[in-house]
């Protein structure tokens, strides 16, 4: 009889053995994240550590790591979103390729646009002011005012014969 | 012994450039010839005694003299002497010492052949030079002494010091922690000397510019004067940026050539404003036009080398690039801001005086192409300044720390240097002074018409990306184009003069080195540009753990992997090497052996990719990690990078280009074959 028990007992362990690990084998059939998966999030993340360095190309072990917690983020189904913002939120803002579109940062995003604003209305006004004729104005003769074959011919000649 | 040789000859030379420096001043103003002479044969002297020096510091750099902090520090037994050699430039004391005796040099050639000519502005030329060298001098001496020496106090603690101490004795180590593993490259040898040369080289043009304006020289005589000199610095700039990225392609293990790296960007930003400069030289000499705007350029490229060398030596950034952290970086600062606020004030004192009389009459005319050149390479510039300075004021003012990494750099400047090569394209075919778009249009129709030929053939071979063929397509017009005009300059010449084909040529290209050599840096930029075009829209990767024999596919490339070997090196490196077959459409390539070099003196690994290049693709591939004891199963990360080649070719037409431009014309030759 008592044997018989064990043997229950050893059977019932078995069964809830082979329902526990059920949830295990189903992960292992969740397909595995690809490094390709991985360094398409890394290369734009920085590493934390060693200043201006992609995360995908960085070779210490802490950003090997750092690696590997993408891969399981990818595997959880984090975003790519998802997973930037745990890593700003984790180690600081430096780890994004680009500033936060907040605050201060926004200098980043403005000023570029201004500054090619500025390098147009420049050369508007420089040409238009120039444009009003002088009376001073000095011409070089030797530079021909069209690029007709004629006048590229007497170009060419005049170069030359500055050149010697 | 010999190190307080070259110790003493730098007290000598700081001591050397402050009387050069205080004697022309007195000269000039005292109008006292004697003085005048003093201050040249001072600032002569600096150039032999900073090479003493420089000797002293590569002999011991030779000998393994470990006890000196700088020896120990940079070289090794194991080193080959060419890498100790180039261990002079490897560290920042090194460093230092080896610009300041560039600068001592340049200013010693510009003595020796212009004294006579230039009488009225070498005094200020001497000036601004030896302030530089006092400087540069001064911090060498203070602050990165290369000839400092270990010592052992008597409780033990180990200090660096100059003369020994009491109760210490001498440390003798045995070997030194050697260079650092990333610099032990041939590219490394050249690369930062180029760099050096061209940094130093702009600072001639600088102190003429600097010494027109005191003198209220305000005609084209000091542009012209360094005309040669700003070509040559502005080469070994670019040699020093090509070899850079050569090196970063070799070595770094990323994939890529260029990484937007402050440091990096650092030595782009005077080659921007030097780029800029050259070009407005052009109309300051043709038209009369930018006067105001050159000395400004110049200027600004002189403060940038300094702010280049202050931004890798102050410890503000981390960078393969970088130094280590050090004290120098108020001393910069402060130089920086009084040599810019100085030259500045000096422009703003001459200002009515550099007023051009000529005009620019049209839009579409050659002179306001230089001038959008201008304003594009400036913008591009300010976007850069703006990229590395922004990290460091949002701390400042923040506290927090960002990252400005590619991505900025390529969506805000890539637009604009899209905007560099249509502008290239267009120049070679426009008419100075009065010009129409009507005009331009009949003369560059039949170029533009044959380089839509190249987008349309990339969009038949599958690029769909419209920016990607955009960008083809530019760089296709800048060669066609600049290849059209020369070809017809080529006819008109020998059908006017009745010659051949092949003597039109050599006539043509022969005297007016200038003009033709500006026309083949234009090819190789933009050949440079194709390169870049394809790294940056149709590069593709892939990575993954592998075991032998196992394949890896990418892009119709299949790279097999076939075994890893483990080896110790007799100096001193553990070698993991990978032996990878690389084949496509059933046929095989080549066999590659990615590397992972480890330095048991330094305790560094470095990546070396193996690489199999043709003018089409790079396959680029790196060891990224191995199984340990079995070495079966091991991670590769392959690239293929498409028309990469095409940016060293460029480089090196461009290169061609420069020296072609700066080859001495036979006129020049005979003026110097006459008595003075």
């Amino acid at each position: 009889m008592k044997t018989n028990i064990k043997l229950l007992l050893l059977i019932a362990a078995f069964l809830m053995t082979l329902v526990s690990i059920r949830p295990v084998m189903a992960q292992d059939t969740t397909p595995a994240v690809s490094d390709d998966q991985v360094n398409e999030v890394a290369q734009d993340l920085y590493c934390p550590v060693c200043e201006n360095t992609p995360l995908d190309v960085c070779p210490t072990k802490a950003c090997t790591q750092w690696r590997e917690l993408i891969r399981e983020k990818i595997a959880l189904g984090w975003s790519e979103q998802q997973i930037k913002q745990y890593f700003a939120e984790q180690y600081g803002g430096q780890v994004l390729a680009v500033p936060p579109r907040r605050g201060l940062n926004w200098i980043v995003y403005v000023l570029p646009p201004l500054v090619v604003l500025g390098a147009v209305f420049l050369a508007v006004n420089i040409v238009k002011r120039s444009r009003k004729p002088v009376k001073s104005q000095t011409e070089d003769s030797s530079l021909p005012s069209s690029a007709a074959p004629g006048t590229v011919l007497d170009q060419i000649e005049k170069d030359l014969q500055k050149e010697e | 012994m010999i190190a307080n040789i070259g110790f003493g000859v730098l007290v000598i030379t700081l001591v050397t450039s402050l009387i050069a420096v205080i004697t022309a001043v007195y000269g000039v103003t005292s109008k006292t010839r004697a003085m005048l002479e003093t201050s040249r044969l001072a600032a002569l002297s600096t150039f032999p005694l900073l090479s003493i020096s420089i000797a002293v510091l590569i002999v011991l750099l030779l000998s393994g003299n470990f006890e000196y902090v700088y020896v120990y520090q940079t070289t090794s037994l194991s080193m080959p002497v060419y890498l100790k050699i180039a261990a002079l430039w490897g560290g920042q004391q090194g460093s230092l010492l080896f610009w300041c005796w560039l600068l001592s040099g340049f200013t010693f050639i510009v003595l020796i052949r212009k004294w006579k000519q230039d009488r009225d502005l070498l005094p200020w030329v001497i000036v601004v030079t030896n302030i530089t060298i006092f400087f540069f001098t001064l911090l060498v001496l203070f602050f990165e002494n290369p000839f400092l020496k270990y010592y052992i106090m008597y409780n033990g603690e180990i200090i660096t010091s100059l003369f020994q101490p009491f109760h210490a004795i001498a440390a003798d180590p045995t070997d030194g922690s050697g260079l650092n593993p990333l610099l032990r490259h041939f590219g490394m040898v050249v690369h930062p000397p180029m760099l050096y040369l061209g940094f130093v080289g702009f600072i001639i043009p600088f102190a003429y510019a600097i010494a027109a304006l005191i003198e209220g020289r305000t005609d084209d005589h000091w542009l012209k004067a360094t005309r040669k000199w700003s070509l040559t610095a502005w080469l070994f700039l670019s040699l020093g940026l090509v070899l850079g990225s050569r090196w970063a392609y070799d070595v770094l293990g990323w994939g890529g050539y260029w990484s937007w790296d402050p440091v990096e960007i650092s030595a782009f930003m005077p080659w921007l404003t030097g780029t800029a400069y050259l070009h407005s030289m052009v109309m300051q000499d043709k038209r009369g036009l930018f006067k105001h705007w050159n000395i400004a350029l110049i200027i600004l490229t002189f403060c940038l080398v300094i702010f280049g060398t202050f931004l890798t030596r102050s410890g503000l950034f981390s960078s393969v690039h970088a130094f280590s952290e050090s004290e120098l970086g108020p001393a910069f600062f402060i130089f920086i801001t009084v040599m810019f606020i100085a030259s500045l004030g000096l422009l703003l004192y001459r200002w009515s005086s550099l007023s051009s009389g000529y005009q620019i009459k049209s839009f579409f005319s050659r002179e306001s192409a230089f001038l959008y050149n201008n304003l594009l390479f400036i913008a591009i510039f300010a976007i850069c300044l703006l990229g590395v300075i922004f990290p460091i004021l949002s701390e400042l003012f923040t506290g927090q720390q960002v990252t400005v990494g590619p991505q900025f750099y390529e969506s805000a400047a890539g637009p604009l240097f899209a905007l560099l090569l249509l502008l290239m394209g267009i120049v070679p075919l426009t008419a100075w002074s009065t010009s129409t778009a009507r005009n331009l249009g009949k003369s560059i129709w039949k170029p533009a018409l044959v380089s839509l030929t190249f987008p349309i053939a990339a969009l038949i071979l599958g690029a769909h990306r419209w920016v990607a063929v955009l960008a083809i397509w530019l760089a296709a017009l800048v060669i066609c184009v600049t290849l059209y005009d020369y070809i017809r300059s080529i006819r008109l010449r020998a059908a006017s003069q009745h010659e051949s084909i092949g003597k039109a040529f050599i006539t043509l290209t022969s005297r007016n080195r200038r003009r033709y050599g500006g026309y083949i840096i234009h090819v190789g930029v933009a050949l440079m540009g194709v390169g870049i075009i394809g790294i940056e829209f149709f590069q593709t990767q892939t990575q993954s753990m592998v075991k032998q024999g196992e394949t890896l596919e990418l892009s119709g490339y299949t790279v097999t992997y076939n075994n890893l070997e483990i080896t110790d090196t007799p100096d001193g490196r553990n070698v993991a090497e990978a032996e990878m077959t690389i084949t496509r459409d059933g046929r095989d390539l080549k066999v590659v052996y990615p590397r992972i070099d480890y330095y048991y003196d330094s305790d560094q690994a470095v990546t070396v990719p193996g690489l199999r290049t043709t003018l089409a693709d790079d396959l680029y591939i790196i060891l990224v990690d191995w199984e340990p004891v079995t070495s079966e199963g091991a991670t590769f990360k392959v690239f293929r990078n498409p028309l990469m080649n095409w940016f060293w070719i460029g480089s090196i037409v461009a290169v061609l280009g420069t020296l072609l431009a700066l080859w001495p014309s036979r006129e020049r030759k005979s003026i110097q074959k006459e008595p003075a």
